[in-house]
């Protein structure tokens, strides 16, 4: 049975019915259609579905909607801010992190959180806080290019 | 500046403004052209398109390896509420596949499953919830039948036959290919090496699962957005099977997460969608989970090879005899393509003054095999530079060395009718001798540490059609607008390897305008015109020759008006940065848009198309058709590795690698490619292999077949080198497939100069270098 929740998607607060044994992947494609949240492997391996809940990346195909009422959740929709994106983005478009762009949204939240946490980290902080993404265009090498360049110009320290 | 480029096909050496070099956006490191949409998550791949009244689509699957399909009762499935269609074999019995060569497959299978995944039915319903309810209500009654799970059971006397067809036990194509007095050239030999290797099978991954979303219009028009390296093709497929006129049909790729070959060939789903659409009446939409893509496969095969050489003391080739057996599973795919890859490409980029290829691919209950990133040349170069390592060790020679000393010459044929024009790759290997510090390491590390090297050569674009005729092999069309905005239409599919970037860039270095004027158009059969799609590594090739064609038209009716109103001849007119300007008085200038302007008045309507046919390049024998390219891309790769004697741990602490690419079109991009292409390669060498085990595919998910995070991947030093080819887009040539190639040799070698004992199966796992070195023990003791 569907039921109607208070979800606070990217600062603003929607209300969506849904099943209460839909994951919040799929409330954010199928019910906002936020398809920017990737599905890539429903098993928590590939991190393509990567959102921020209070600040803290988690799959959102291993987590129920109703899970997240109550909470802020950021996806890469609300990455750019009055649709300037943030110097993360930038970072990514100029080193060439993203090929296919389909990890992408994964790797931009789970960076923008590291970047938040510890906005000057070292090349080895940057591998392990992105190593619940998979991306199989790039190598990686490019990602964390685009991590240190943000970080570089300031990411992270004004939130 | 001149615009010589005729209206014929070019490939001709006088395709190029002659004396060009200085560029205004080719070899900048620019923005990819899509890159605000991927990176803000507006990019909209095919899972995330939804139409109005929208269905959801289902597979239902085989769970036997092979099986005959006795009865299939779909009543049942048929009565739940919520299912508005069910198709089984007999509604589809055309049989298709991509090459002329191989039909052999239905979208659904008809009294027989040849292996655990094979579409058997296929449900539309309301949700998918609801399919995958009705797919499990259908009932179907197998006879399972004993599977054949490897090359040795296809080859047993007693073998089951997974094709009636197949004359002898379940051998599919067998080739034979001879060049040159073999026996001359190994009566010639100093020395005779001979070797074996087995390269073990693996899967692309892509990010993004297959997707589709059919949309039967009432007007008997079908829409078909798919996920695919290779709209023409699933266009003409699907006219075939859907028994359709092609201009009812249009596919429309939207971004693709990933390819790496997997999304080459027309894919059950694919052909399911839009027929559940015309009997449901409503679009359709089918999105294939993990699962699912494992069993899609038509990843590299499974190749056991042998190899014999003659060579003179000083590593000179004086023959080559190589064999190859493909495990290709259960149908045709791309096979006697790869086949032939096996062989095709092995008279370079050494020379090799004679040559036989035998080569067979026979059938196995496996998800079929085809064509990943590198397409069939990757197995035979892992046995030939791990066999050559081993030829140079024994001649005392440095393996590079040796290398640098037998390569190809640019301009020069091989025995087996491939052109060779330019080849960067003794750069390459000096670049990569000196970047890795080869000479102080190789032969000298601890034991336990070590570096190896290989080389490698892939094509820049398959010379001839899979369906051979006289026509393009991609083509383009440019307009302008009056605000000088330009629009280039290219039947080009960007899975993620920028073609998209790559024409933009084109277009707009010839018109000299910034790459913000251009707009795309492409990956739609009915908008533009046709390209062959994303595989052989032809795209930048031939859609940037076709695309560059069209623009330099435009170009020369541009120059006309502009040489006019500035009072200029046309060969000391330049353009760059929307300004068309004369060289000698640069303030002498007439904007972009006011050129287009004044152009259309006089011409009319700005629009021009440009073709490109590869030259023919075929040599005069059966089977000639694969191996010929247009121009190879060549690499060098070394590998330094680290081994656990104790635990067998493999560690490749840094891979360099310079590729030659003809040029740089855009250096981040390229970089981005080889780098790719590296990561690919050091996966395959020491990580991932697909296993069956019962007739079961071993690892069908994320969770069991593992492929590399940001933790695990080494350091990569790449270098670029710019050969300037004469017949690429201002030089350019193939990035995207050859650098995985020579890293799995190269890892192979450095783990020989580690340890001392040569691997000689992909991949290179723990347990494999303890067994080696157990047995290296036990017999150092036994002879004690």
């Amino acid at each position: 049975m569907k039921a109607l929740h208070d979800l606070r998607v990217n600062g603003e607060t929607v209300q969506v019915a849904f099943e209460p044994y839909k994951t919040l992947l799929e409330v954010l494609r199928e019910d906002l259609n936020l398809t920017g949240t990737k599905h890539g492997c429903e098993l928590g391996e590939c991190g393509a579905c990567t959102v921020l809940i209070d600040g803290e990346p988690v799959m959102s195909c291993l987590y129920l909607g109703v899970e997240a009422e109550g909470r802020d959740i950021e996806t890469v929709e609300g990455l750019a801010d009055r649709g300037e994106p943030s110097l993360l983005q930038h970072a990514f478009a100029e080193t060439g992190g993203a090929q296919c762009g389909y990890c992408t949204p994964g790797f931009l939240m789970s960076a923008t959180a590291l970047l938040r946490r510890n906005p000057e980290p070292s090349r080895d902080e940057i591998k392990q806080a992105l190593s619940g993404n998979l991306c199989r265009c790039t190598g990686y090498i490019k990602i964390f290019d685009a991590v240190e360049l943000a970080a570089r110009r300031g990411e992270g320290r004004e939130h | 500046m001149s615009t010589d480029i005729t209206e014929e096909p070019t490939g001709q050496a006088g395709d190029r403004p002659p004396g060009r070099r200085s560029f205004s956006v080719v070899g900048k490191r620019s923005r990819k052209y899509d890159w605000h949409a991927k990176l803000t998550g507006q990019a909209k791949y095919a899972d995330d398109l939804s139409l109005p009244r929208m269905i959801y689509g289902r597979l239902l699957r085989s769970p036997h390896p092979h099986a005959r399909l006795l009865r299939i009762d779909t009543r049942k499935a048929g009565a739940l509420p919520g299912v508005f269609a069910i198709l089984t074999g007999q509604d589809l019995p055309t049989k298709y596949g991509i090459l002329p060569s191989s039909q052999d497959e239905n979208a659904l299978a008809i009294e027989r499953v040849r292996y655990m995944g094979e579409p058997v039915a296929a449900v539309a319903a309301i949700d998918e919830w609801t399919a995958e309810e009705a797919c499990r209500a259908i009932e179907v009654l197998y006879e399972p039948l004993p599977p054949v799970m490897s090359i040795d059971e296809a080859l047993a006397d007693e073998t089951p036959k997974i094709h009636d067809w197949t004359r002898d036990r379940n051998i599919q194509k067998e080739v034979l290919l001879e060049f040159g007095d073999l026996e001359a050239g190994f009566a010639e030999a100093d020395y005779i090496f001979e070797d074996e290797y087995f390269f073990e099978g693996n899967t692309h991954v892509p990010m993004e699962n297959h997707a589709v979303v059919a949309d039967w219009a009432a007007n008997g028009h079908v829409t078909v957005w798919s996920s695919t390296q290779t709209p023409h093709y699933l266009h003409r497929e699907l006219a075939k099977v859907l028994e359709l006129p092609p201009s009812r049909i249009r596919v429309i790729v939207p971004p693709v997460g990933g390819g790496f070959g997997g999304k080459s060939e027309a894919f059950s789903h694919e052909i399911v969608a839009p027929v559940l659409s015309r009997l449901s009446g409503h679009p359709v939409k089918i999105c294939l989970s993990r699962e699912e893509v494992f069993y899609c496969h038509r990843g590299r095969h499974p190749v056991k090879m042998w190899i014999r050489t003659g060579v003179k003391g000083d590593g000179t080739i004086t023959a080559m005899d190589f064999s190859s057996t493909l495990d290709g599973g259960a149908y045709g795919s791309y096979g006697i393509a790869t086949t032939y890859y096996t062989g095709a490409l092995n008279t370079l980029p050494y020379e090799v003054p004679r040559y036989r290829f035998r080569g067979r691919r026979v059938f196995t209950n496996k998800p079929p095999c085809g064509p990943k990133r590198g397409h069939g040349t990757v197995q035979p170069r892992f046995a030939i530079e791990a066999h050559l390592d081993r030829v140079a060790e024994n001649l005392g020679l440095d393996p590079a060395a040796m290398r640098g000393h037998i390569l190809v010459k640019p301009n020069t044929w091989t025995i087996n009718h491939l052109r060779v024009t330019s080849c960067g790759l003794g750069d390459a290997i000096e670049a990569v001798i000196e970047r890795s510090d080869w000479t102080r390491k190789h032969g000298r590390m601890r034991h336990g540490q070590g570096i190896g090297l290989a080389c490698s050569v892939y094509l820049s674009g398959a010379g001839l059609p899979i369906y051979w005729n006289p026509m393009p092999h991609s083509g383009a069309q440019i307009k302008i607008d009056r605000g000088g905005g330009v629009t280039v239409y290219c039947g080009t599919s960007d899975i993620g390897q920028d073609s998209d970037s790559m024409l933009a860039c084109v277009v707009a270095e010839e018109l000299g305008v910034d790459l913000d004027a251009i707009h795309l158009v492409t990956g739609d059969t009915s908008l533009a015109p046709v390209d062959l799609g994303s595989y052989s590594s032809r795209v930048t090739f031939m859609a940037g020759n076709a695309a560059r064609q069209a623009a330099a038209q435009l170009r020369a009716r541009l120059m006309d008006v502009a040489a006019e109103t500035l009072e200029v001849p046309t060969d000391r007119l330049a353009a760059a940065g929307g300004i068309i300007f004369d060289r000698q008085d640069t303030a002498r200038q007439l904007p972009f848009d006011e050129a287009a302007r004044l152009a259309e008045a006089r011409f009319g309507t700005l629009g021009a198309v440009g073709s490109y046919t590869p030259p023919r390049l075929a040599g005069p024998y059966k089977g000639s058709g694969v191996g010929p390219s247009p121009a190879y891309s060549f690499t060098c790769a070394a590998a330094e590795v680290e081994v656990d004697t104790e635990t067998g741990e493999l560690r490749v602490r840094k891979i360099w690698v310079a590729h030659d690419l003809g040029r740089a079109l855009n250096p981040t991009v390229c970089e981005g490619q080889i780098e790719g292409g590296v990561y690919m390669g050091w996966a395959e060498a020491t990580i991932e292999e697909q296993v069956f085990r019962k007739g079961l595919h071993k690892q069908p998910s994320l969770l069991e077949y593992k492929i590399p995070a940001a933790q695990d991947t080494p350091d990569i030093d790449t270098v670029m080198i710019e050969s300037d080819d004469p017949e690429g887009p201002f030089g350019a040539k193939e990035v995207g497939q050859g650098p995985l190639a020579p890293v799995i040799p190269a890892v192979t070698n450095a783990v020989y100069d580690a340890i001392g004992i040569r691997l000689t199966s992909t991949p290179i796992t723990p347990d494999k270098i303890l067994h080696v070195l157990e047995a290296r023990r036990k017999r150092a003791s036994a002879a004690v």
